[in-house]
């Protein structure tokens, strides 16, 4: 008896111990992240301000506000989106609702995966030789963001996949059973029933095109512009490659005006991921079915 | 010696004018297989207008797998191969242009209600939406009818725009019937249907089953017999991938059967 | 009121017809076909147009023993370019390697933590901040390296630059940890929960139940979430270009200043005339990048499914 319950308490010492130290790693891997976050927010803070974010950049970029920046990369990441999102819905609604269960299916599973695994700076290669020279759209905000466009496709399959296969099978079989072909069945009850959490992986990709840089730097972003872009055959200047260009490629720059736009960057970034998670976690709460 | 008379006694009553209604559906040599095992082999039988047609049998007996075969939802399985004929209203299923013409006249109510995650309303009215209705009123009127058919309409015409996946199993079983009838089908098919209803439930639909007979052919796939001797005018006795024997329901209850096998499964032992 | 009647339905409509309906069916289908079949056009495309592009320096310049052995990355030497990869493999290698260092125990300690301990509210509060950090665009990481862990590492190591493996290693480590928490987190899911009561039904403790059963049970997940990590770090871009210190360098401490593949397409790119030896050599490096980090992606997916299938 008493030999067994110090067994016990041993054990229990010793799983306390594996739980405070992996309780400590997750902190650990949390803790400089808030620090650093601090530290943007500590040194960046005291610019931000309407002014800052509605206003050109003045003085070779070393003083005014960030403007063509921000609306550069509003353009940039709209256009890809309107070539991503269609794109993206349709092939995950091939592999989730008409592909079988074959190989043929797993080879573009595969794609899938590996456009995702690209490095981005190849995939800024690839906007290079083809947009931007052999479609000979130039440097411009269409090639850039056909450029992300490509290598945001898998999170909108990705997450559009998983919000149809939520759909329960039974639902579909009882739509073909009346008669339904497969889009009817699609349109009518599939997609209404996922189209909220379509709607969280395109905030999802919206976040994730906004912070990319490297496939826009030699596609269709600028370092400076003295003017705003009028159509999607300009080039532009972006958030992004801003903060680049302030922290790396400009003198005499004040020490709070990079910390500034990585702040206006990150802020814009978390807020989009907040809301696609806060969206995602009211729709769990909502029962369908 | 007995089982001439009884084959006889059979044999005069199908030739009874009551059963001797046009051919609904019929089909011969019908074999079902799996990636090449059989699951209904050699099955040969005529379902006539306006017949409730009853299929008893345990489990595995192929019934399921004889259903999707008739609306052709074996399109669905790659693994599912279907030989034979199937003529329905003399049209032979298995090389129709558009076989979703074919469903669209085959109602089919499944062992577990599905409710789609629609409302009320546009569960019973998505068929007609989908025939090209668009007119409310006169989806309203279909509707309606088709709701009180299935006995649902007083339960749930004050909520019409509540989601039909959330409705009670019952309400929900009903539901897909009122569904079902929507497509104003020629013929209606239920697979099990009481296995997740009440028993209150269950004889509702039974009496409405009653009614829609007069209107439209019905297969009632059961694992009740008795449900079967309650409804069907004729019967089918499936096992373990074969169609023993088909005959007039009452008949099978009586013991003027075909097969011993028929006679152990209806009075219970086995199954 | 002919619809009510169902037999008149029956009767007057030949019902074996092709519709709109049906026609429209089939082009929804080679539509979303197309769209389907069209992640395995851009890879290909991918390769095809980088290749196109880095064609002219592989059927001439292109020497395989220079290009992997050499050290010496002088593209813009007019008189003897010199176009040797070999360090630039090791700045890669060594800031991703200092990474997985960083990442690996914290990315597996923590998906523990968050997938076997902590439960219901913390567990959900976990995961949102984990995704949280995995969405920082890598051109912030590469700010805080620049601005934040440079002077810090001038002030604790008394360095006279921060900007070298240390301070690229750190900062891929913590950008790559999230993700590989998140998919460490899924292998650990992913194992069934009766493993863990048929060791508890035993008498095992909670820690041996990790140790014995749900680790090695979920060791493919694990080990495809480091590769993931790995193909990362690989790949990263603006993170290490401005982390590293940029210089072509192979590294004989973590206080040396290196650079990148990746970093040197994104520096030298934009200062190249297109078409020249430098821009094809530059595309050249693109083709290396595409090659291994495929390599990386098929083995971690192999991996992973291979448990998936058992």
């Amino acid at each position: 008896m008493f030999a067994e319950s110090a067994l016990n308490i041993r054990n229990k010492r010793v799983q306390n111990l594996f739980r405070i130290l992996f309780l400590m790693m997750t902190v650990l891997l949390i803790i400089p992240v808030v620090i650093i976050l601090a530290t943007l927010v500590a040194k960046g803070g005291s610019i931000i301000s309407i002014d800052f974010l509605f206003t050109d950049p003045t003085n070779g970029m070393t003083a005014g506000g960030i403007f063509p920046a921000l609306l550069g990369t509003v353009w940039i990441v709209a256009v890809a989106l309107l070539a991503s999102v269609p794109l993206g819905v349709a092939a995950a609604i091939y592999l989730n609702e008409y592909a079988g269960d074959n190989w043929f299916t797993r080879i573009i599973q595969l794609a899938i995966i590996n456009l995702a695994g690209v490095p981005s700076i190849v995939h800024a290669l690839f906007g290079v030789g083809a947009f931007v020279i052999f479609f000979g759209f130039g440097t411009s905000i269409l090639a850039a963001s056909l450029t992300l466009a490509i290598m945001t496709l898998p999170v909108v399959i990705v997450s559009t996949r998983e919000s149809l296969r939520a759909v329960p099978q039974a639902f579909r079989e009882a739509c073909w059973n009346m008669g339904a072909t497969r889009w009817q069945t699609i349109r009518r009850v599939v997609l209404p029933n996922a189209v909220s959490g379509i709607l969280t992986g395109v905030i999802l990709e919206v976040s994730r095109t906004t912070g990319e840089t490297a496939p826009i730097m030699f596609t269709g972003a600028a370092f400076f512009l003295p003017f705003l872009p009028q159509g999607v055959f300009d080039q532009t200047m972006a958030l992004s490659l801003h903060l680049f260009v302030v922290a790396t490629q400009v003198p005499g720059v004040p020490d709070n005006l990079p910390f500034g736009v990585a702040l206006v960057l990150i802020a814009m970034v978390l807020l989009m991921n907040s809301i696609s998670i806060a969206f995602r976690m009211y729709l769990r709460g909502k029962k369908k079915w | 010696m007995v089982d001439m008379n009884v084959n006889l006694a059979a044999a005069n009553k199908i030739e009874d004018p009551a059963y001797s209604a046009p051919v609904k559906l019929g089909v011969s040599d019908l074999t079902i297989r799996y990636g090449g095992t059989p699951a209904l082999s050699g099955v040969n039988l005529e379902v006539r207008e306006h017949e409730i047609f009853g299929i008893i049998g345990p489990a595995n007996a192929g019934k399921t797998s004889f259903l999707k075969t008739l609306n052709r939802m074996d399109t669905f399985n790659t693994n599912m191969s279907v030989e034979g004929e199937i003529l329905f209203n003399g049209l032979n299923v298995q090389n129709l242009k558009n076989i979703y013409a074919l469903r669209s006249r085959i109602g089919v109510v499944f062992p577990l209600p599905v409710g789609l995650p629609l409302t009320i309303y546009e569960n019973v009215a998505l068929s007609p939406r989908l025939r090209g209705i668009r007119r409310k009123s006169e989806l309203d009127v279909i509707v309606e009818r088709c709701l009180s058919r299935a006995a649902l309409w007083d339960e749930v015409k004050d909520r019409l725009d509540s989601l039909g996946s959330l409705l009670s199993g019952g309400q929900q079983q009903r539901l897909t019937i009122a569904r079902a009838l929507s497509q104003e089908p020629d013929l209606l098919m239920l697979d099990e249907f009481s296995i997740a209803v009440d028993p209150v439930t269950t004889m509702r639909i039974e009496d409405v089953l009653k009614e829609l007979k007069h209107d439209m052919t019905i297969i009632l796939v059961t694992n009740l017999v008795q449900q079967a001797r309650r409804l069907a005018d004729r019967t089918a006795f499936f096992l373990e991938g074969e169609c023993v024997e088909v005959g007039i329901t009452e008949d099978l209850f009586t013991g003027e059967v075909q097969d011993q096998r028929t006679r152990d499964y209806v009075e219970g032992k086995f199954g | 009121m002919s619809a009510i009647n169902p037999l008149n339905r029956s009767m007057t409509t030949d019902f074996d017809s092709r519709n709109m309906d049906w026609y429209i069916d089939k082009f929804v289908q080679s539509i979303v076909f197309v769209a389907g079949i069209s992640a395995i056009i851009f890879i290909i495309g991918i390769f095809v147009f980088i290749t196109m592009e880095g064609l002219g320096f592989l059927l001439e310049d292109f020497s395989f023993r220079e290009f992997f052995l050499s050290p010496f990355w002088e593209p813009s030497d007019e008189d003897a370019p010199e176009y040797g990869i070999l360090a630039l493999v090791a700045g890669t290698a060594s800031v991703t390697g200092l990474a997985m260092v960083v990442a690996i125990p914290f990315s597996l300690g923590a998906a523990i933590f968050i997938g076997e301990f902590a439960s219901g509210k913390m567990r959900e509060y976990l995961k949102v901040l984990v995704e949280l950090l995995a969405a920082i665009p890598s051109v912030v990481w590469g700010f805080i390296g620049l601005s934040i862990m440079n002077p810090l590492i001038i002030d604790l190591f008394d360095v006279p630059v921060g900007l070298n493996v240390l301070n690229a290693g750190i900062i891929l480590g913590l950008m790559a940890a999230p993700i590989m928490t998140s998919i460490a987190e899924d292998a650990l899911k992913a194992v069934p929960d009766r493993y863990r009561e048929a060791a508890e039904a035993l008498g095992a403790t909670r820690w041996q139940v990790i140790f014995k059963t749900v680790l090695p049970a979920a060791k493919n997940g694990l080990l495809g979430a480091v590769l993931l990590g790995v193909g990362r770090g690989f790949g990263e871009t603006m993170a290490v270009l401005m982390a590293t210190g940029h210089a072509v360098n192979i590294p004989g401490s973590l206080f040396d200043p290196v650079r990148a593949l990746t970093a040197t397409i994104a520096a030298e790119l934009g200062e190249t005339a297109v078409g020249s030896p430098h821009y094809q050599a530059l595309f050249t490096i693109g083709i290396f990048l595409f090659i291994i980090t495929f390599l990386i992606n098929l083995t971690a997916d192999l991996i992973v499914r291979g448990i998936r299938k058992g």
